[in-house]
């Protein structure tokens, strides 16, 4: 008896997982829907930055938990899609990297309030990051980069993490919560090499 | 008396961030002065008319928003924001009020819904007084002040919209990878000085962003709904604009909602 009990629950235990499966897919397929629907149609809204690559599928679905074998391919994936500035010189300008570290960006698409096409970029660091430690209104979901500088060196190994880390985030850290500035288009090469600089500089506010 | 109030606002934001940028990065005890006064706050005359609006006979059929049923029966608005969103029989929809307000406004009063969506925010940058959506939103919203968030949850469509809601919440797009789970999904954190709550559970910072909801911006010198509070979160993740009431923006409220369940509604509220 005991033995049928434990086939039931078996049994019942594998329906109710089949059921949950169905039930993510159909759930899955309405936010699809929902999203096709869900937003104003026209040129002017870029519908095409709707549109999920594979990595950010894996992200969504498993709430950035991704499995060890998902990791490793997003890893491998996003690595490769690293470019760098010209004559591979990934050390910028501190002062100008300063400007990128903090200004807002534009970006803004629709016909509500879209910003200026040609309104030049920043990386808007400072809204998850403290880097200058005077900057009170710094943010705190990125990690303090205060001191970045002072505890990394700048030597050739340093320079290159760094660039490739804003480069795309996901290089080092699947699913990072951090924007993967140089492989989405928001920030040129050059910029970043000038936040790059903007880090490890001595010079740098943030390493005095 | 807005124009008025706004340059002594100023003035005391001024002279508190001064104060601040000395101590710990945290604006609390500046918004509890700034806003802790509820009957100096600038949305009453929103509310007063957005009242006005609900109840004049408008639109091609001349007909009173008092002929439409926002869930708890027609001419009811006492008590009906604090249940929504909820499913509407006669729409096969759960709806937040907003669309709800779309759906009344167009088959009751018999307005054109393309034309009713033309214009939906007030336009701060130009310094634009609230549209009709916004007021009318507000003046329904805050006859709901004071009582628990209670969302229906009881229609399997009503459950279908939570879930759906939850996984568009951790749904990653844009130039900038974000879901809204990016700011939204851990204790204590800020944009900037901004505090964020978080929405990935339900409890306390879920009920304070909820229930304070529609709210006056001073920012914005306008009252805002969550309608817009939506829009304006998908253009910080810079996706487009949002379509006012579809079903995507429904989820999402019906989700943050049923996180926020028994908390109260303090309506209108006041916030940055």
């Amino acid at each position: 008896m005991k033995k049928s009990l434990l086939a039931a629950l078996a049994l019942a235990g594998l329906a109710g997982m089949a059921w949950a499966a169905d039930d993510d897919k159909a759930i899955q397929a309405l936010v699809e829907q929902y999203i096709s629907t869900g937003y104003q149609q026209g040129e002017k809204q870029h519908l095409e930055r709707l549109k999920q690559d594979e990595t950010l599928k894996t992200c969504s679905e498993t709430r950035n938990k991704p499995s060890n074998d998902q990791m490793k391919a997003i890893m491998e994936r996003e690595k490769a899609t690293i470019k760098y500035p010209e004559g591979n010189k990934m050390l910028g300008n501190w002062e100008k990297g300063k400007e990128v570290f903090n200004t807002g960006f534009g970006m803004r698409v629709g016909v509500i309030a879209p910003d200026k096409a040609d309104k030049p970029r920043g990386g808007n660091c400072y809204a998850c990051h403290t880097g200058d430690p005077k900057e009170v209104a710094a943010g705190n979901i990125g990690n303090s980069l205060t001191g970045y500088g002072k505890a990394r060196g700048s030597s050739e190994e340093t320079v290159k993490y760094t660039y490739e880390k804003i480069f795309n985030s996901q290089t080092y850290m699947a699913c990072s919560n951090m924007p993967r500035f140089g492989h989405n288009g928001v920030l040129t090469p050059e910029q970043i090499a000038d936040v790059v600089a903007f880090l490890v500089d001595p010079a740098s506010p943030v390493n005095k | 008396m807005v124009k008025l109030l706004l340059p002594g606002l100023l003035i005391s934001s001024l002279a508190l961030t001064a104060a601040y940028a000395a101590g710990e990065p945290n604006a609390d005890a500046y918004r509890q002065m700034t806003y802790g006064d509820r009957d100096a706050n600038p949305a009453l005359l929103v509310v007063d008319r957005g009242e006005e609006l609900f109840k004049e006979k408008r639109g091609p059929k001349s007909v009173s928003m008092e002929e439409c049923d926002f869930g708890l029966g027609k001419g009811v608005v006492k008590g009906v924001y604090a249940e929504l969103p909820r499913y509407f029989k006669d729409t096969d929809q759960v709806q937040d009020l907003e669309s709800r307000m779309i759906t009344c406004m167009t088959t009751v009063q018999g307005f054109d819904a393309a034309d009713l969506k033309k214009k939906t925010y007030a336009n701060e940058k130009a310094n634009e007084d609230n549209t009709e959506l916004e007021a009318i939103a507000v003046y329904i919203a805050s006859q709901s002040d004071g009582m628990k968030i209670n969302p229906s949850t009881s229609h399997p469509k009503e459950q279908e919209a939570i879930k759906v809601g939850e996984a568009l919440f951790y749904h990653r797009a844009g130039p900038l990878d974000f879901a809204c789970v990016s700011c939204h999904g851990a204790d204590k954190q800020r944009i900037r000085l901004q505090n964020l709550g978080n929405f990935s559970k339900a409890g306390p910072d879920a009920q304070k962003a909820i229930g304070g909801w529609p709210t006056y911006r001073v920012s914005h010198n306008a009252v805002r709904t969550m309608q817009h509070r939506i829009w304006d979160c998908e253009g910080q993740m810079r996706l487009p604009d949002t379509e006012y009431g579809a079903p995507l923006s429904v989820a999402l409220i019906a989700y943050l909602a049923a996180q926020a369940k028994d908390g109260t509604y303090v309506l209108p509220g006041m916030s940055r």
